[in-house]
């Protein structure tokens, strides 16, 4: 692009854009944190009130208890995710005629959004799995799996491995076909096993699948909202709230604004460092290999 | 040796079978349901549809207004996405193209915007935007698409950009060219991997987004995944109606993929990568 004449170009390529940028983003973020720190109610604000909202959010035992519950799934979502995608990306690329079809049944949950894949596997789990075990007398799924709070949670997680390994199922498949041959031939010459194989030679080579897919599941999970609303809407009794349906409940349901903005500036905080500490890691995880 | 290669490979057929079957089981179960009448459904889910009845599908379509929220799903994400491909890929040339201070601090925040999720915005957005949104609410959401894609889609385009020598802009130039001319004519034609990569990532979001669109549109202006969540929470005792409508809902995406298939996967391969 030539110099000069570069407001003009501004105007023509970039004013827009970013225009809508700090109007849609910008504006409402630093709005929000400076809401927090005054008595707003959605309305109006006539005071500021320090950190009165902060303190007040964390002394609602509710909102402890879902930072453990999504912890927990953050965790326990990124391991079975990863693990499940991995497994699913060696299978497509073990030079199976069939890997094509493979992979598109793998995909296809991925494309549905959360909410109907909620309530699709709300049927199952109230009805159609509750039904086989009372037909053949299974010990499990006697009862709905959503109407306690342990198997709710197992539930949630099956849903999301079913939806989001896919997806990371062809990061991995990427991953994997980006690593040359000759580097598979020469450790093959060299005798090494196919588990050595794997960790030692194949999974250091596409480390940078791993930092990519790990972050994708580490926000997806602190994020989820439209699974948890459709499958368990947060019940029984709150128990099943993840972050973002217990700021939507406490803003819209309750009306709490003052604290509802405060828990989701603290989401904010949480997700940006966890995701900064994870990125920060599997990169130098990257080059040590 | 050979032998147990082959059995080794049969192995590993069998247990992806085994594995599809049970991805895709949720979707067959959906179907057989839909063709059921409800007490068929009540005495066993499980089995084959003794009697089919489409009835299902006519009550879901019209109780759920399938084509009038089809309707709406389609031409907000054919604009928000068309608009997305528009503004980001200009916007990510003037950026790879224009060293300066701004250019590159203003690269650093769109990169960094990423990191905020939509809850940390949602509760003041209602009441900055109420107005807006009153006005025209389809209007407002195509909007509000633009501001949270086009950090992501213009990083995409960044990349790619930056990866095209500067010669060819200069050769345009002296030919008499001006940036806007030398853009569409010879940069943006070269784009086409990204633009795809661009287009199957936002439009696969903006189509099955629920908050944003829960949070701003009217019952006219509803979406496919707004109007099912909605149908299913006020039918859901009529099983049969219920699946009808799921399946509904699902129908278009996945015939839209089976189409365009590679084009989703080395979509979504090259967007990760980057």
């Amino acid at each position: 692009m030539r110099t000069g004449n570069s407001w003009k170009k501004f105007g023509i390529f970039a004013a827009f854009p970013l225009a809508v940028f700090a109007i849609v983003l910008v504006f409402p973020f630093a709005q929000g944190f400076y809401l927090t720190f005054t008595n707003w109610d959605g309305f109006e604000q006539t005071a500021f009130v320090g950190f009165d909202n902060y303190t007040k959010s964390f002394k609602d035992p509710v909102f402890w208890s879902t930072l453990v519950f999504t912890t927990k799934f953050v965790i326990v979502s990124l391991v079975a995710v990863n693990v499940v995608a991995f497994g699913l990306a060696l299978l497509v690329t073990a030079k199976l005629r069939s890997a094509n079809i493979l992979r598109t049944f793998f995909f296809v949950p991925n494309l549905i959004g959360g909410v109907v894949l909620g309530v699709i596997w709300q049927f199952i789990f109230n009805t159609a799995l509750v039904s086989i075990s009372s037909k053949f007398s299974l010990p499990f799924f006697q009862e709905s799996w959503l109407n306690q709070t342990t198997t709710a949670f197992w539930a949630l997680i099956i849903v999301t491995v079913w939806q989001s390994s896919g997806y990371m199922m062809i990061i991995y498949i990427t991953g994997l076909i980006s690593i040359e041959q000759d580097v598979i031939e020469a450790a093959r010459v060299d005798g090494a096993s196919p588990f050595k194989m794997l960790w030692a030679i194949k999974m250091p080579l596409m480390a940078q699948a791993f930092t990519i897919s790990l972050f994708l599941t580490l926000r997806g999970g602190f994020m989820a909202y439209d699974v948890n609303l459709a499958l368990t809407g947060g019940g029984p009794y709150r128990t099943t709230e993840l972050i973002s349906m217990h700021i939507f409940q406490d803003a819209f349901a309750f009306g709490n604004f003052g604290t509802g903005q405060s828990k989701a500036i603290v989401m904010f905080i949480i997700v940006a460092a966890a995701a900064l500490a994870q990125v920060t890691i599997s990169k130098r995880l990257e080059v040590e290999r | 040796m050979k032998a147990s290669l082959g059995i080794a490979k049969k192995a590993t057929f069998i247990s992806g079978l085994i594995i599809a079957i049970a991805y895709f089981a949720p979707f067959v179960l959906v179907f057989v349901n839909a063709l059921k009448p409800k007490y068929d459904i009540l005495a066993n889910p499980l089995a084959w549809p003794t009697q089919i009845t489409w009835d299902n599908f006519n009550q879901a379509m019209t109780k759920m207004n399938f084509f009038r929220s089809l309707t709406n799903s389609v031409i907000i994400t054919v604009l928000s996405v068309g608009a997305l491909i528009l503004f980001s890929s200009m916007l990510a040339y003037y950026l790879a193209r224009t060293k300066s201070k701004f250019t590159k601090t203003t690269f650093l925040i769109l990169v960094a915007s990423m990191i905020v999720p939509f809850q940390a915005l949602m509760i003041p957005f209602m009441s900055i935007f109420a107005q807006f949104v009153s006005l025209n609410n389809r209007a407002a959401l195509v909007f509000f698409y633009i501001g949270f894609g086009v950090a992501l889609s213009t990083f995409l385009y960044h990349g790619f950009i930056s990866k095209i020598p500067m010669d060819l802009d200069e050769a345009a130039s002296m030919d008499g060219a001006n940036d806007f001319a030398i853009f569409w004519k010879i940069i943006f034609p070269m784009l086409r991997p990204v633009t795809a990569t661009v287009a199957i990532v936002n439009a696969l979001w903006i189509w099955n987004d629920f908050l944003l669109p829960r949070l701003v549109l009217t019952p006219e202006t509803q979406t496919l995944p707004l109007s099912t969540y909605l149908f299913y929470g006020q039918y859901s005792t009529e099983y049969g109606q219920a699946m009808a409508g799921l399946l509904l809902a699902v129908l278009p995406i996945i015939v839209f993929y089976l189409i365009l298939q590679k084009q989703f996967i080395s979509g979504i391969s090259t967007g990760a990568v980057k």
